[in-house]
């Protein structure tokens, strides 16, 4: 139909987007109410002005060292790789980031420049909680107040990061609208943002929203792509030949992927498949949506005839959003990035052999990542090399995945 | 089809008239989809100047609690897109001179298809949109097909426009502004009439267009208020709470809804009127 854009000629460059019209291809924009558009853009030149200050730099590079702890290791998965049989694996360990997600690499990033604009109060949506801890830590460390929009499902689910939250300092509103998921605080929050638009920064904790966030967040996090790059040569002394990574919104994925596009690497983003493509429970955009808008961008969504949104859903709360980022969706039509996507069992299946094989409890999120991995390791050769990004700890699931396994604790 | 410029006609009417126009906001298809027809007949003689429809979307960003719900009974009652269209065609079989212009959001749109829906909202008897999502940096995805099709393109003037942006945000509007009091969503806060006042004498610095006035205007004295200052007070989440007030438990309108909502908008009315 006429809403598809799948264009396989290849470019030159997959690094080129966003526009100036904060497009990649048919994909992002600006799609927001006229009170944000003059915030958007005072962003988008606020946000030019600090990659080009040495200062804003430098901090960002002191505080990553040395308050989140990268490098984060790239880690030879021996004994898994043994167990599968087939490509070497690695894993990314940003897990092993302060607050145990790659979410932080963004509130970092985010908070810095919202100091730098004299913002006063920070205000994020979250799903599993992981952006809203890392948003919360941030906060807590530059002492501005800081509310969180999160689903009162969601909540529910992750009370380990609720009672994180509040012991960093932050106000948790519950958000009751629509199903109560991240779709519906990201709703709430620009509800909030519109109302407080002289002295609020919305931290928006996905390679998603209107333009600069897709671009932003994705210079925030590619910090992950280029240090794998450099482990690689140093472990490897070459490229890898797969990238993996779970997509949600898709930041961990594009943080991994974005230093690699121009690269001869296969890259596969891995969605969350929830009871299965052919049920209507999951929350595989780019794999069973079509392009729409939503939250200030065009990009693939869930939706029905008549463009009304979907409720996604995922056994993992991080990932159980109807759209996904713009660039995912550029890169989709384009056929640079492959995307599969992975059921809730699978991803329960992988969760469990990583902790057994390599005594690393993952998070729910990049489990699903690496239910792909399990497939794909045993048909590639010895030789060849897989990079996962471990991109969050599992801590925090253990009571979803207790519940799911009917364990008691 | 078209008979002439209805919104034109009407500001001109109420220039005549001396006085402000009042403008109602009901979400298409809330409670359910006969009732909301009835309702929408019964505006123009109840006192609603221009008529304001909402086209229902599972995720109204701009809109408040009220507006929320009057989105999710409508989307529960079956309304879509297509629906909406239908009750504009039906409403203009027996009226041909209240202005109707749609408000929403972009996806519904986007979905439909941009130039086919425009074609088919001038056929049904529509005068212009209004849409949250779409700044004048998306002109390109409805605006422009939009205003050569014969639509008015009413754009939202908001508190943060400063004088650069107000310039960009006029281009390209017609029928009339909608000045937003405040920044925020519907139905929540409300401004002070006088800082109204101000802002509007800028605004009309740089437009003729008749400028009408909206967001947390709830009673006939905010409509009078309003008046004083604007060419047209716009009224919805007070709206939507006395339809809301008239549900019964399972969510289905009472008898009494519909002259409980034409009463209201009667009273509203009458803050322009004395």
């Amino acid at each position: 139909m006429a809403l598809t854009t799948r264009n396989s000629e290849p470019l030159e460059s997959y690094r080129s987007g966003p526009d100036e019209h904060g497009r990649f291809g048919l994909f992002g924009g600006r799609f927001v109410a006229e009170t944000l558009m003059p915030l958007i853009l005072d962003l988008e030149t606020a946000y030019s002005e600090a990659q080009e200050s040495p200062e804003f730099q430098r901090d960002f590079d002191y505080y990553a060292a040395h308050y989140t702890g990268r490098p984060s290791p790239l880690y030879f998965a021996k004994s898994l790789t043994e167990s599968l049989g087939g490509a070497k694996i690695y894993f990314k360990r940003d897990e092993l980031n302060h607050t145990g997600s790659h979410k932080i690499n963004n509130t970092l990033g985010q908070i810095l420049l919202a100091k730098r604009m004299g913002k006063s109060r920070i205000i994020a949506e979250t799903g599993a909680g992981q952006h809203g801890v890392a948003t919360a830590t941030v906060c807590a460390l530059f002492d501005l107040p800081c509310v969180v929009y999160m689903g009162a499902t969601d909540i529910e689910r992750q009370a380990p990061n609720v009672f994180r939250m509040k012991l960093l300092g932050a106000e948790i509103v519950p958000v009751t609208s629509g199903t109560g998921t991240l779709k519906d605080a990201m709703n709430d929050a620009l509800r909030d943002w519109v109302a407080n638009v002289a002295d609020t920064f919305y931290i928006i904790g996905t390679v998603a929203g209107p333009h600069p966030y897709p671009a932003m967040v994705r210079d925030f996090q590619s910090i992950i792509g280029r240090e794998t790059k450099e482990q690689m040569f140093a472990a490897e002394g070459r490229l890898p030949d797969t990238l993996v990574a779970c997509i949600g919104g898709g930041s961990n994925a594009m943080g991994l992927f974005h230093p690699f596009l121009d690269d001869p690497v296969q890259i596969v983003g891995v969605e969350a498949g929830g009871y299965g493509l052919e049920t209507d429970k999951h929350a595989a955009s780019l794999t069973g949506g079509r392009p729409g808008v939503l939250h200030g961008n065009r990009t693939y969504l869930l939706q029905n005839e008549d463009g009304q949104i979907d409720d996604a859903h995922s056994i993992s709360a991080g990932l159980d959003y109807p759209g996904i980022g713009p660039e995912h969706a550029w890169l989709h039509d384009h056929g640079r990035v492959d995307y599969v996507s992975v059921t809730d069992s699978e991803a329960l299946e992988a969760f469990k052999l990583c902790c057994r094989a390599e005594g690393i409890i993952p998070a729910l999120e990049p489990a699903h990542a690496l239910a792909h991995v399990a497939k794909i390791a045993p048909t590639m050769d010895k030789e060849q090399i897989i990079v996962m990004n471990l991109c969050g700890r599992g801590d925090k699931d253990i009571f979803t995945v207790a519940d799911a396994l009917g364990v008691e604790i | 089809m078209s008979s002439g410029d209805r919104i034109a006609s009407t500001f001109e009417r109420l220039r005549k008239e001396g006085r402000a126009g009042l403008v109602t906001f009901v979400t298409a298809g809330d409670p359910d989809p006969g009732t909301s027809q009835q309702l929408m007949e019964r505006l123009p003689a109840a006192g609603a100047d221009i008529i304001e429809l909402g086209m229902p979307f599972s995720d109204p960003m701009a809109d408040g609690p009220a507006i929320q719900a009057a989105n999710l009974r409508a989307l529960a009652s079956g309304a879509s897109l297509i629906g909406t269209l239908d009750m504009v065609r039906r409403f203009r079989q027996n009226n041909s001179d209240t202005p109707v212009i749609l408000m929403g959001y972009f996806n519904p749109i986007y979905q439909y298809g941009p130039s086919r829906f425009v074609t088919d909202a001038v056929a049904a008897g529509v005068d212009g949109l209004i849409m949250v999502d779409l700044p004048p940096e998306e002109d390109e995805e409805l605006c422009d097909p939009a205003r050569t099709g014969g639509l008015h393109w009413v754009r939202l003037v908001t508190p943060t426009s400063n004088e650069g942006r107000l310039k960009q945000v006029l281009q390209n509007t017609s029928g009339f502004i909608y000045y937003v009091s405040i920044a925020g969503i519907t139905g929540t806060r409300s401004a002070a009439a006088s800082s109204i006042g101000e802002a509007l004498t800028e605004v009309r610095k740089h437009t003729q267009l008749p400028i009408a006035v909206g967001f947390g205007i709830n009673t006939a004295e905010q409509v009078r208020e309003t008046g004083e200052v604007a060419d047209g007070a716009v009224v919805g989440s007070a709206i939507i709470r006395e339809i809301e007030n008239n549900l019964d438990e399972s969510g289905r309108a009472k008898p009494e809804l519909l002259d409980q909502v034409t009463g209201l908008v009667s009273t509203l009315s009458g803050g322009l009127r004395s």
